[in-house]
């Protein structure tokens, strides 16, 4: 796993030096290897395999709220399996269940593994609902419509500096709701 | 919400990047640190020998010991606030006031043929005035550290918690410590450890729950 650690720290490092495309392929780089390890400690717990899409959501979140966390000098995936397994071991611990979490359900993956289906996550989409107005419509525009900081701020008549505080703020109080 | 559409909105939302936690957490400390002095000056005060004070050098190693206190638990502090990151390699600094105050121990007791008894030394004059005044003063700290640790991501949030709480009373008892009129390391090992202790178990369970990510 030495060249998917490697690009992922320099994909993190150009991220932080201000590069958007960099970023994004980094989160979509790092998606499927948390969805298979959510669903392996899942597994583990004896729990079945459906809330596994709301703890990679959780993870991502986490990942972007605590990226000044992550020390340029060293290597990216400690880091991101760390938040993982915390994130992951909280999971099972809100639904009440007896916590044993493998070391390596996040760092292994095992080879002729065929890729997780993706399943339909909830939790986010109830808290999405109950954001303030203004965080709410900015998320929708971004994140379903697809549209850019530039078009949402035209579509909602604000500024883009307003978009993108309103964007940060809906992200991290997202974040907020899964965690109480 | 789909995960590719959350990936979506977390790339656009890429350039709000926060300062690194130590950038924030020294101006904090900082201001935190002139609200707890008002307070020392607008209630007790200074010690009114200070001048006299400064010459003995068991009033001066108050100030080693709480500060060899306080500044291993800020680097140590900064340290926990990262997700993969544990107390091993580090927990040894915390020991430093307590092996500076074993050395002292002894040390006054050869420097100082014509000492008042041991337990005179250790029960001091204001035993009770040091453990209400660093509690006290280590709040504005404690809350400024809490503030700015919440950014941080630690593995143990109690325990980041804990380290928080010994690095503001570390901070309090260098404080606290212009005003004591007791300056035997008996005194200190007593009673500013039992205030500090008090400090760390509140730092815990605000930690527990404040600085959970």
């Amino acid at each position: 796993m030495r060249g998917r650690d490697d690009e992922w720290t320099d994909l993190m490092r150009s991220a932080n030096a201000g590069d958007g495309v960099a970023y994004h392929r980094l989160l979509k780089s790092v998606t499927p290897v948390l969805r298979a390890g959510a669903r392996r400690g899942l597994a583990r717990a004896g729990q079945p395999p459906d809330q596994a899409e709301d703890i990679v959501q959780d993870i991502l979140l986490a990942v972007h709220l605590k990226r000044q966390t992550w020390d340029a000098d060293a290597p990216f995936a400690p880091w991101l399996f760390a938040i993982a397994r915390n994130k992951l071991i909280d999971a099972l611990r809100r639904r009440g269940r007896r916590v044993f979490v493998n070391i390596d359900d996040f760092a292994e993956v095992l080879p002729g593994e065929p890729p997780a289906e993706t399943l339909a996550p909830g939790e986010v989409a109830d808290h999405l609902a109950g954001l303030p107005q203004r965080q709410r419509e900015v998320l929708q525009s971004i994140a379903v419509d697809s549209d850019s900081i530039k078009a949402t701020a035209a579509k909602l008549s604000m500024t883009e500096g307003a978009v993108r505080v309103a964007l940060h703020r809906g992200l991290a109080s997202l974040a907020a709701k899964l965690r109480a | 919400m789909d995960t590719d559409r959350l990936i979506r909105s977390l790339a656009a939302d890429h350039e709000s990047r926060t300062r690194p936690l130590a950038a924030t957490l020294a101006p904090a400390l900082l201001v935190a640190l002139l609200v707890s002095l008002t307070m020392l000056l607008a209630t007790v005060g200074l010690r009114k020998d200070l001048m006299v004070a400064m010459r003995n050098p068991l009033f001066d190693l108050k100030f080693v010991v709480t500060l060899s206190l306080a500044l291993p638990a800020l680097a140590i502090s900064l340290h926990l606030s990262r997700p993969e990151a544990s107390l091993k390699g580090w927990a040894g600094w915390l020991l430093l006031p307590v092996v500076i105050l074993a050395l002292a121990i002894p040390a006054e007791m050869m420097m100082m043929p014509q000492r008042p008894p041991m337990m005179t030394r250790l029960m001091g004059r204001s035993a009770m005035l040091c453990l209400t005044a660093i509690p006290l003063l280590s709040l504005p700290l404690l809350a400024a550290a809490l503030i700015v640790l919440r950014q941080g991501a630690p593995a143990r949030p109690a325990l980041a918690g804990a380290v928080a709480g010994l690095l503001s009373a570390g901070l309090a008892a260098t404080i606290y410590a212009a005003h004591c009129i007791d300056d035997s390391p008996l005194f200190v090992a007593t009673w500013y450890t039992l205030a500090t202790a008090l400090v760390t178990a509140i730092g815990a369970l605000a930690g527990a729950r404040l600085l959970k990510y």
